[in-house]
């Protein structure tokens, strides 16, 4: 039987030169490969991982009505109307187009919300409290200041060349300039072709054009 | 390199707990982005897809309650005649979005729905009033969602045209529906503006 070797005693130099010692194991593992793993596996989680979280956006579309009275007035001092047209571009115009189109201006979606505020400063100044203000007021607590920019109307016009991204950023430009009234509408032809004109798409019809529905 | 390897593992089990995978599409959507700040809802909803190149996907989000789905299939199949089998409708309610005429139904059914984003479809037809399928598509869904709160959901490629959303705008107006949600990607406020002042305020007063 063998004899537990208890340590203590000096049994470990009673061994000859023949006997060899025991080789001492490390207990150390090699992690190369588990760090590898992990690497790999952090790769993967980030690639696949989605941080970006959608958000939504709110759309109220009013409800297509032909009757004239059912349309909603603006004041045309208030009204800016702007258009979206192929490769990003950008037109606006204050109140009515005049015939000669000497108010149809070219901008930029960088430039757009300078634009944008201007007009809502200066309708903002031109406003003298009337009757309909007072409907606003209770709305808001009688905050007389909230009836400021009820005149400002902005009407977006996309063109058939304008994408879906166009007509987001310029919804998202409403919302990040506090307006409160806008409409989506399809362009007028008379407005059209002054766009086209601009670009230098425009053909003339063979046909002289019908007169511009109002 | 014991701590740098136990960043490594926290990095990881970072990235396995907040991961969440994208179900699979048949079309991948680059949203536009805005400063909305309302999320997402996942359920009761209606989502309409408009992909880069024209086409429209037709989608129901109601993983609470798969029979809404189910129904909805029923009726149409036995309205339109559709001739689908029963897998084929159970196949509809797992099926992601579906993105074909009324005719081509059976055959992207007959497909099981895992493989739907390997088969390539031509898109709801919208174009013209007299073929719009999405209207038939959104009218039925919201028979069958009766009683929920319902959310409309749009979701549109950066690159897709104006008349093809107007379309679809059109398509749920048909059906009396006003109220749409377009589903964007977060991006902050821009400096100095209105927006930013207001929530600067709001911040303020919490």
């Amino acid at each position: 039987m063998a004899s537990i070797d208890s340590g203590g005693g000096d049994s470990g130099h009673k061994k000859g030169p023949g006997v060899k010692k025991a080789k001492k194991l490390s207990t150390r593992v090699d992690m190369t490969p588990m760090v590898d793993l992990g690497f790999l596996l952090i790769t993967f989680f980030i690639f696949t991982t989605t941080m970006s979280t959608p958000s939504t956006m709110d759309l109220f579309m009013p409800k297509d009505t032909d009757k004239d009275e059912e349309q909603n007035k603006a004041k045309e001092s208030g009204a800016m109307t702007i258009i979206l047209s192929k490769d990003n571009a950008v037109y606006y115009y204050m109140g009515q187009l005049l015939p000669d189109a000497s108010n149809f201006t070219a901008s930029s979606f960088a430039k757009i919300r300078d634009e944008i505020i201007n007009k809502r400063k200066e309708v903002i100044a031109a406003h003298t409290h009337d009757e309909g203000c007072k409907k606003i007021w209770d709305k808001n607590g009688g905050d007389q200041k909230s009836c400021l920019d009820k005149d400002f109307v902005v009407v977006i016009k996309p063109t058939a060349e304008a994408t879906y991204k166009n007509t987001v950023d310029i919804l998202d430009e409403m919302a990040i300039n506090g307006v409160k009234r806008f409409a989506m509408v399809d362009l007028f032809p008379d407005e059209l072709m002054v766009v086209q004109k601009t670009e230098g798409s425009y053909v003339a019809p063979a046909t002289p054009a019908a007169a511009p529905a109002k | 390199m014991t701590p740098f390897v136990d960043v490594a593992f926290l990095i990881l089990s970072f990235f396995m707990l907040a991961t969440k995978f994208k179900p699979p599409e048949p079309v991948e959507i680059k949203t536009p982005n805005s400063v909305s700040t309302k999320l997402l809802p996942d359920n009761d909803a209606i989502l309409v897809v408009m992909d880069s190149s024209g086409k429209v996907y037709f989608s129901m989000l109601a993983e609470k309650d798969p029979k809404l789905k189910y129904n909805v299939i029923k009726n149409m199949n036995d309205t339109r005649q559709l001739g689908l089998s029963e897998a084929e409708m159970k196949n509809f309610v797992q099926a992601p979005m579906i993105g074909v005429s009324f005719g081509g139904l059976k055959q992207l059914l007959a497909v099981p729905a895992n493989d739907h984003n390997k088969v390539k479809q031509p898109g709801i037809p919208i174009q013209d009033s007299a073929s719009n399928e999405l209207y038939y598509w959104i009218r039925d869904a919201v028979q069958a969602f009766a009683g929920h709160k319902i959310n409309y959901l749009i979701r549109g490629d950066n690159a897709a045209k104006y008349p093809q959303f107007k379309e679809v705008l059109n398509s749920f107006k048909r059906n009396d529906i006003y109220k749409f949600q377009l589903v964007t990607a977060i991006e902050d406020a821009p400096e100095g503006t209105e927006l930013y002042r207001d929530r600067q305020k709001q911040m303020g007063k919490k």
